[in-house]
Parts: C-alpha cells; structure tokens; sequence
C-alpha cells in the first residue's frame, strides 16, 4: 500500500453521556476509495465530520494529508474537498454564483465553466438554489467539493434520500473521480455503492470498525460459501432449517428464507427432503454468494437496515 | 481580504433579492420619513430637520433585525456549515456581515437627505460628514449587535423576541420617536446609558447645530468603541451549527458590550450635558410641532 495520505487511531467521540465513536482506526492511500459502511446512528458521520475539522475529537491521534485538523484547520480545508449530509446554501443564491464564490475562498482551484459542464448543470447555471431538485443539488455539492482540487474527497452519504435514477448518476461521477486516482472517503449504509465504488471497506457498527478490507476480501473471509434465497408454499420454522445439513443460518426475511450455508449442494439436497417430509412446496431458489450484507449480518446479527 | 470581499458581494446579491429585506430597509424607513416629514413636521423645514436625526437613526438602527435573522436562519438550515468547511474565518464572516450592511443601508441614508431637501426644502443638512460618520459606526454598532443576539439565540422564534424587545428599547427611550424632553425623568436618564440615545442625538446635533466630528467625540467614540468591542465578542461567539454549545459565560460577554455606555451614561448623568442639549434644541423648534410622533412598530 502506498504511504497513507490518511491515518486515524483510536478515535473517541462523544456526545454527552453517549459515545458515538469508540476507538476507531483506519488508514487511507493516495487514490483509493474508502468506504465506511454501517447502519445509520453507528458513527460513520461524526468520524468524517471529525476528519473534516469540524468536530473536536475526545481522543485519538488524526493525520489527513499531513495535518491535524484542530491544530491547522484553515491549512487542512484548503486541501480537502466535501459534501455534507445536513447542509443548504442560501435560496437566493445562483448556481454558478455558488460555485464561483466557493471558488473564490481558495489559492488552488479549478475552472467554474468545466466543473459546471462536468456535472450537468450548464442549463441550470442560472437558477436559484431553492429552484433545485434533489438530484441536481447533490450534483452542485459535488461540484463545490472539487473546487479547490481537494487531495481527499469526503462524501458523506452522497445518495442517501435520491430516487435509484439519480443515484446511479452519483455512481457514474464517483467512479469517473475513482478512474481519476482521486482519493475519497465516503460513508453509506448502501451495500451496493460499497460494493460498487470502494477499494476498500470498512465496516462499522456502534462506533466501531468490526471488519475491514476490499469487498471481495471480507466477502471471502465470510465463513459461507453461498447464500441460499428460498420461498415456500407454506410457512417453515428458521429453527428447523437452522439445523439443516450444511445450512450455517437461516432466517425469515418478508416471506422469503435466507439460509447461508458452509456447502451449497448437500444444503440443498437437505432443504428439498426436509420440505418432501413436512409435506410443503419449493417455489422459488436462488443461489448467490455473499454480499457484503451478509457479512454484515454474520459479524452483528442484524441488517444494515434494521 | 478577498474572502470578505467575496462574502460582502454574495451578501448584497442575495439580500437584494429578499423582498422582506427591501421592504424592511427601503419601504419601512420611507414610510417613517413621510410619516415625520408630513404629519409630524407638517413640511416644516426647520421641524423636519429636527426629526431627520431620529428617521436617519431609525434607518441605521434596523440593521441589527435582519442581520440577526439572517444569521440564525443559515445556522438553522446548515448554510454556515457548508461555510465552515471551506477556509472561510468567523472573523470573516462577521466583518463581511458588517460591511454588506453599511453598503446596503448608507443608500437609504443618502437618499432620505435628498427627499428632505427636494420635498421639504430643508436646505442646510448640517454637517453632512459628521453626519455620515455617525451613520457607519452605528451601522457597524447595531450590526454588531444583530450578531451578537445571533449568538446567543438558538431558534428564529428567540432572535424575534429578543429583536422586539431591543427594538422598543431603542426607539423609545432613545429621542427617536419620543422627544428626549418628553421622556419621564427617569426614562430620560436610563436614555443615557443606550447607543440609540447617542446616535439620535449625534444626529440631531450634527444636523441642527451643524456638529463638527471634533464636537461629537463622544458619540462617534463610543459607537466606534462599542462596534469594536461588538465585533470582537461576536467573533468569540460566532456559532456554526445549532448544536454547537455557546461558552458558559457567553451572556456574560455578551452583556459586557455595553460597557462603553454604562460608563458614557454615568458620566451623562453626572454632568448632564445631551439632556440640556436636547432640551434647548426642541425649544428652538416652531411651537407647532409640539406633539411627540406615535411609535412606528415593526413587523
């Protein structure tokens, strides 16, 4: 790995009694996408908003591009660039106004006509900020972040509340930036743009890294081989077919079993007898391998969704 | 330098395009200046430029109300995060704020001059650079102010309250609607610990007895120490986000701003000097004009 451009060791955050972020620790290479995937509510924002220097950190040490945000805040915010989960410009404020005043606070920046063509908003240059779609709104955000050519980009659930169209148009702008050997940070609670966009993920819950490595790493390191997805013609019990040979987990989601198995054929094999005997009907399956999900559900017993 | 600046043009820009700003620091002063030039003073030149000090005071005064809201409103939306993660200051922040508003406010200034001259022939304003001098520091005074109860507020529905009650502080005890010699005793010295009753007063003496700045020391001084003293308690208050925890003793700051007049008014009270002043200067008035002006009220 390349020298880390970003380095976090146990970071302590808290917010009165409750402490959001419990000894996190993570490092990142120049041009690598990082991505910090959890529930909502386990500490991937206030992680950022800490690296970001806009949040004062209750222990840890933190380095991003060289600096420690709270010993040189305005040297460290001319070198990164980011969206915000909760944030607004002024109503009245144009477009190309936005990004130009942006612009404007930096040493280094780039071209306002480029990056408004990049994002598509040349035909909405013009247009109030309150005149915006969501969609378009997260384009100008990101187009504001890359003003100042940040070193590292911070996303912080940069499609989180946009309709699936628009959110494979975020995909397609960060995966050109990911192309471009920009480095970024972004937080989600999609496993699909972990999946898709990160080189590397780390998993987080209740203010803890509990897994970290490239999608395909932690997905290997699952002690499944496959996922079986199952309906019925009648309802089974989990707790039978927990104890299925082969069958490491199952449980019921909206009708649907999911059994995570060791070894995928005498699985099945299992599962088809055991129907046959309960007098109950196969009406669908589907094998896959493991998504990052249920990693997820392995190591906290819950779904990112819960 | 160039952040500020680039905050003040962005400042302006959106605000002109607030109505509620153009009706509350354009149509709202001009309101009051008919009101005073024709009911009041009934045309009279001489009356009218006897109350051109508190309509200019009014105009200037007003500037803490929208810059307060203005404030806690981007706090509330989360515009001044957005701010803070670019390498923009507090500092640079406030005096943008600050300068914005004496660039938005002197035109009204300017132009309710020259409707007194135009429409109510008063053809000696006085002394004309006393009298905008006067106008900056108070502009940068009661901005200052407008932040500083940004900072201590939380919600909208706070900063209002607050606002209404400052407001009616300084337009009534102050010589701004109610004459100064109208006031109840009391009234008139508690008038002498508040900016308001120094910039009506300035006003009034650099326009009426043609006040040089050397003669006004004391109000421009105070104004200017108070806005200095304003911006740098604001600076040290200035909050981010809604969530961010003032210092405990951020009232306290806060309160001691008003230092430079609690002195100023003990000393005031002492020798008595703006009381006497005020006095004579309503004497020197046509009898006509006796009846104080109602209060305008605001929003």
């Amino acid at each position: 790995m390349a020298s880390p451009i970003l380095q976090v060791e146990d970071l302590v955050k808290r917010y009165g009694d409750v402490e959001a972020v419990r000894g996190v620790s993570f490092s990142v290479a120049e041009g690598e996408v990082f991505g910090l995937l959890g529930p909502n509510g386990a500490g991937k924002t206030s992680t950022v908003e800490v690296l970001e220097g806009l949040r004062v950190p209750d222990g840890g040490t933190i380095s991003v591009c060289g600096l420690d945000p709270q010993k040189n805040p305005i040297a460290l915010k001319n070198e990164i660039g980011a969206t915000l989960q909760a944030t607004s410009l002024p109503d009245k404020l144009r477009v190309n106004e936005a990004i130009r005043m942006f612009a404007g606070f930096y040493k280094r920046r780039r071209n306002v006509d480029e990056l408004l063509q990049r994002f598509g908003l040349q035909e909405k240059r013009h247009a109030f900020y309150n005149q915006l779609s969501g969609g378009q709104k997260q384009r100008l955000a990101l187009a504001m972040a890359l003003v100042n050519d940040p070193k590292v980009l911070f996303l912080d659930e940069p499609t989180s509340g946009l309709d699936p169209q628009v959110r494979r148009e975020i995909y397609d702008i960060i995966e050109e930036l990911r192309r471009e050997k920009k480095t970024i940070v972004l937080t989600t609670h999609y496993i699909e743009e972990a999946e898709r966009l990160c080189d590397r993920v780390a998993i987080v819950d209740h203010g803890k890294v509990i897994a970290l490595g490239s999608p395909r790493e932690l997905k290997q390191k699952s002690e499944h081989t496959s996922r079986i997805e199952a309906r019925f013609a009648r309802p089974a019990s989990n707790g039978t077919l927990k104890g299925l040979d082969g069958v490491n987990d199952a449980r019921e989601v909206d009708g649907t079993y999911v059994l995570h198995c060791r070894k995928t054929a005498p699985a099945i094999v299992a599962l088809v007898k055991h129907l046959e005997a309960e007098n109950n009907e196969l009406v669908s399956l589907e094998i896959s391998t493991p998504s990052l999900e249920d990693v997820f559900i392995e190591l906290t017993g819950r779904r990112l969704r819960d | 330098m160039k952040t500020i600046l680039t905050l003040v043009s962005m400042r302006i820009r959106i605000t002109m395009r607030n109505k509620a700003f153009l009706f509350f620091s354009l149509v709202m002063p001009m309101v009051f200046f008919f009101l005073y030039g024709s009911i009041f003073a009934k045309g009279n030149p001489v009356v009218v430029r006897y109350l051109m000090g508190p309509v200019v005071a009014m105009s200037v005064m007003g500037t803490f109300w929208g810059l307060s809201a203005q404030i806690v409103t981007w706090r509330e939306q989360g515009i001044l995060r957005r701010f803070r993660l670019s390498p923009v200051s507090a500092f640079s922040m406030i005096t943008s704020s600050i300068l914005a508003n004496m660039i938005m406010i002197l035109p009204t200034v300017v132009i309710e001059l020259l409707l007194a001259r135009e429409v109510y022939h008063v053809t000696h304003l006085g002394n004309l650079f006393s009298v905008f001098l006067l106008a900056l520091a108070g502009i940068g005074s009661f901005a200052s102010l407008g932040l500083i109860v940004a900072s201590v507020t939380n919600t909208m529905q706070e900063t209002q309250i607050i606002n209404q009650l400052l407001w009616f502080a300084l337009i009534f005890v102050s010589g701004a609607t109610v004459p100064l010699p109208d006031l109840p005793k009391v009234a008139q010295h508690v008038a002498l610990f508040l900016p308001a009753t120094y910039l009506v007063s300035g006003l009034q003496r650099a326009m009426v007895d043609q006040a040089n700045v050397f003669a006004l020391w004391a109000e421009i001084g105070c104004l200017l120490v108070w806005a200095l003293l304003a911006i740098f308690i604001s600076s040290q208050l200035f909050r981010w986000e809604p969530e961010a925890k003032l210092p405990r003793n951020a009232k306290l700051w806060a309160a001691s701003t008003i230092l430079p007049f609690v002195l100023l008014g003990i000393w005031e009270n002492h020798n008595g000097k703006l009381l006497a002043r005020s006095a004579s200067m309503m004497e020197e008035r046509p009898a006509d004009s006796s009846q104080p002006p109602a209060p305008p009220a605001k929003h």
